[in-house]
């Protein structure tokens, strides 16, 4: 046998500085406490590792749940082929969100706690159990592909029992979960900016976390089909595109509505931060949904990747907007991460990337692999009798 | 009946006594450059801020209605019977969701240590349940904080007012603010003067996502019983569907 070494190439060593640093700020943040690696304060209790890691986190998992309703209870057959890399995506999202609670929480040893001590009427509370409930469901909806891997029939066979069921728990879950994260800010209504703070936010959470979550299935099977070389599912993906322009339809004619409801679209006039960084999502939504309406940018991979990519950064400013820069002037101070947060919270990422290359390489994530797994689970069953 | 604190802006000196004998009941230090600190933190949960030529008092406002509390996914912060939000610091994961909900920023938290607790004025809840005074109302040369029942608090607030209009701001905060809180506040000036939030919510904080949480269970019944009809549906046609095709 022959010893491989992996190659040095620049994805590789981007890769490995970026672990490197994330391993320095982790010794930093272990042994200096929140203090002594981040830029929080009293006044600024969270930052980055919620703002983005956790509120971007799992609403960029939001795949999940919006594929497995389509495909399994909406029973849409055609999109199938992008439901393992949905949910894989979601099971990877939510793990490295317990991740990044994990550098977060000021007491990472009790995150057990919610478990036993109950506050049913805390959306902290809500969130936790959601976070837990739906991470087992995941687990569960992720197991079947390495069942298959393995040509392990009989587990195979009674998690396709509980299918349904685990499937309809799964979206109840989300639905939960994703609103819920909304609702974390109704306790804030004179810090956080009024462009933001609506009594409907856990339903705008909602709505955008669906339609990023089509926006993460295009830009996965997009970037899977480049480096697996893999045939893009085009026509699939485009009429997934079409649905993401009614989402984000939907989304800002609830937003709009809302807003002039509240009275607050004056403060669109003002020359603050806000309505910059307000502007800016707002056109990263309203750019892609008018674009997507269109046939001929539909069929076209490459505009069809730019408007998911859209998309998914109107989004995460979205949420950094409501979990960061929204609160500032109510909180009466500034917040900007220091180096720490920044390179743990992109190591988190890009660990996320690598993870997802190696399952979905060795794993039957995409159709095609899927195909020889099948093939090979068929010889494999001729050959254990038991098994059939 | 709930205790409570009156704090009469207009009758301190800003002596600091209430700093000093807050840092001992805490057992925390307490010298000349904790002492020139005007905010609140974790090694300081009363601080006296001077606004021109007057002084006002920051410490827990011990909510009636306490975001804190409701927030605290574990329960580590309780609203008390007798007045006091206290806090089981064994409880505590260190989410910090307290800090972020609460109007007055008042939790702080100890950045600096790896197993940090959040700290902040419980009203002396020990002191009060075996009938003492809070220690800052003790220490309180001139009676500008007193500590007392809250009913009563606020008939002498309204008293003081009442006998020198002149003297006073016509109004007492923390009778509506968030619902009501258990510190009191009388002021010359207006609160925005003295540092006080005016912007704070009339109504009590818990109910801005009671509201949504409240509808929970309701989400989960109708969901469940919406996404296993339309799969039962769904799924049914394409049994027909499949049966149909093989017949024909």
């Amino acid at each position: 046998m022959k010893l491989e070494f992996p190659k040095i190439t620049v994805w590789r060593a981007i890769f490995a500085a970026i672990m490197l640093t994330g391993l320095y700020a982790t010794y930093l943040r272990v042994m200096y406490g929140l203090g002594g690696s981040t830029n929080l304060s009293d006044k600024f209790p969270w930052g980055l590792w919620i703002g983005f890691d956790v509120m971007c986190g799992v609403g960029l998992a939001a795949g999940g749940f919006t594929l497995v309703a389509m495909v399994h209870i909406f029973n849409i057959e055609a999109y199938k082929p992008v439901l393992r890399p949905a949910i894989l995506t979601a099971f990877l999202g939510y793990c490295l969100v317990v991740v990044g609670l994990l550098y977060d929480l000021g007491r990472p040893d009790r995150l057990w706690h919610p478990l036993v001590m109950w506050n049913p009427r805390s959306v902290m509370f809500e969130v936790a159990w959601c976070v837990m409930l739906y991470s087992t469901v995941l687990f569960l909806e992720f197991l079947p592909m390495v069942f298959e891997k393995f040509g392990w029939h009989r587990p195979l066979k009674w998690i396709h029992k509980i299918s349904v069921p685990l499937m309809i728990l799964g979206v109840l879950l989300s639905t939960l979960h994703q609103s819920s994260l909304g609702t974390l800010f109704l306790i804030v209504p004179e810090k956080l900016y009024a462009l933001w703070y609506t009594p409907i936010l856990p339903l705008l959470f909602w709505v955008s976390a669906i339609a990023v979550g089509l926006a993460m299935t295009i830009f996965e099977s997009w970037h899977s089909s480049r480096a697996f070389g893999r045939a893009l599912e085009l026509p699939l993906l485009a009429s997934m595109g079409r649905v993401l322009a009614v989402v984000l339809s939907v989304y800002l004619w609830i937003r709009f509505l809302d807003m002039s409801h509240r009275h607050v679209l004056g403060l669109l006039w003002l020359n603050r931060t806000e309505t910059w960084l307000f502007a800016l999502e707002i056109a990263l939504t309203a750019i892609p949904a008018v674009l997507l309406f269109q046939a001929k940018v539909r069929v076209r991979p490459g505009a069809l990747y730019a408007c998911a990519v859209m998309v998914v950064f109107g989004f995460i400013t979205n949420r950094l907007n409501v979990g960061i820069t929204g609160l500032e002037a109510g909180s009466g101070t500034h917040y900007f991460p220091r180096w720490t947060e920044v390179a743990v919270t992109l190591s988190i990422v890009a660990a996320g990337f690598a993870i997802f290359h190696f399952v979905a390489q060795n794993f039957p994530v995409f159709e095609a692999a899927r195909h020889e797994a099948a093939v090979a689970g068929q010889e494999a069953r001729e050959e254990d009798p038991v098994a059939v | 009946m709930s205790k409570a604190i009156l704090y009469d802006s207009t009758l301190c000196i800003g002596c600091k006594s209430c700093e000093s004998g807050c840092a001992e009941r805490w057992g925390l230090p307490y010298n000349d450059k904790i002492a020139a600190e005007e905010t609140i933190s974790a090694h300081k949960l009363t601080a006296v801020e001077t606004h021109g030529e007057r002084y006002s008092r920051r410490l827990c406002m011990n909510c009636q209605q306490p975001a804190c509390a409701s927030v605290c996914p574990v329960g580590a912060l309780q609203k008390t019977a007798l007045g006091p939000v206290v806090y089981d610091g064994d409880k505590c994961m260190g989410c910090r969701y307290c800090m972020q909900a609460c109007p007055f920023q008042v939790p702080t938290y100890e950045w600096d240590k790896r197993l940090p607790k959040m700290r902040k004025c419980d009203m002396c809840y020990q002191r009060q349940s075996q009938g003492k005074q809070t220690a800052c109302a003790e220490a309180c040369p001139v009676g500008a904080t007193v500590c007392g029942e809250r009913d009563e608090l606020l008939g002498e607030a309204r008293k003081r007012i009442a006998e020198k209009p002149g003297g006073y701001y016509n109004k007492v905060y923390g009778v509506k603010e968030v619902g009501g809180t258990s510190v009191l506040y009388l002021s010359a000036v207006p609160f925005e003067q003295i540092g006080l939030r005016i912007n704070v919510p009339m109504e009590p904080l818990p109910e801005t996502t009671w509201r949504v949480l409240e509808l929970v269970p309701d989400v989960v019944s109708t969901g469940t019983v919406l996404l296993g009809g339309i799969w039962w549906i769904t799924n049914r046609r394409a049994e027909v569907a499949k049966k149909e095709g093989r017949r024909g």
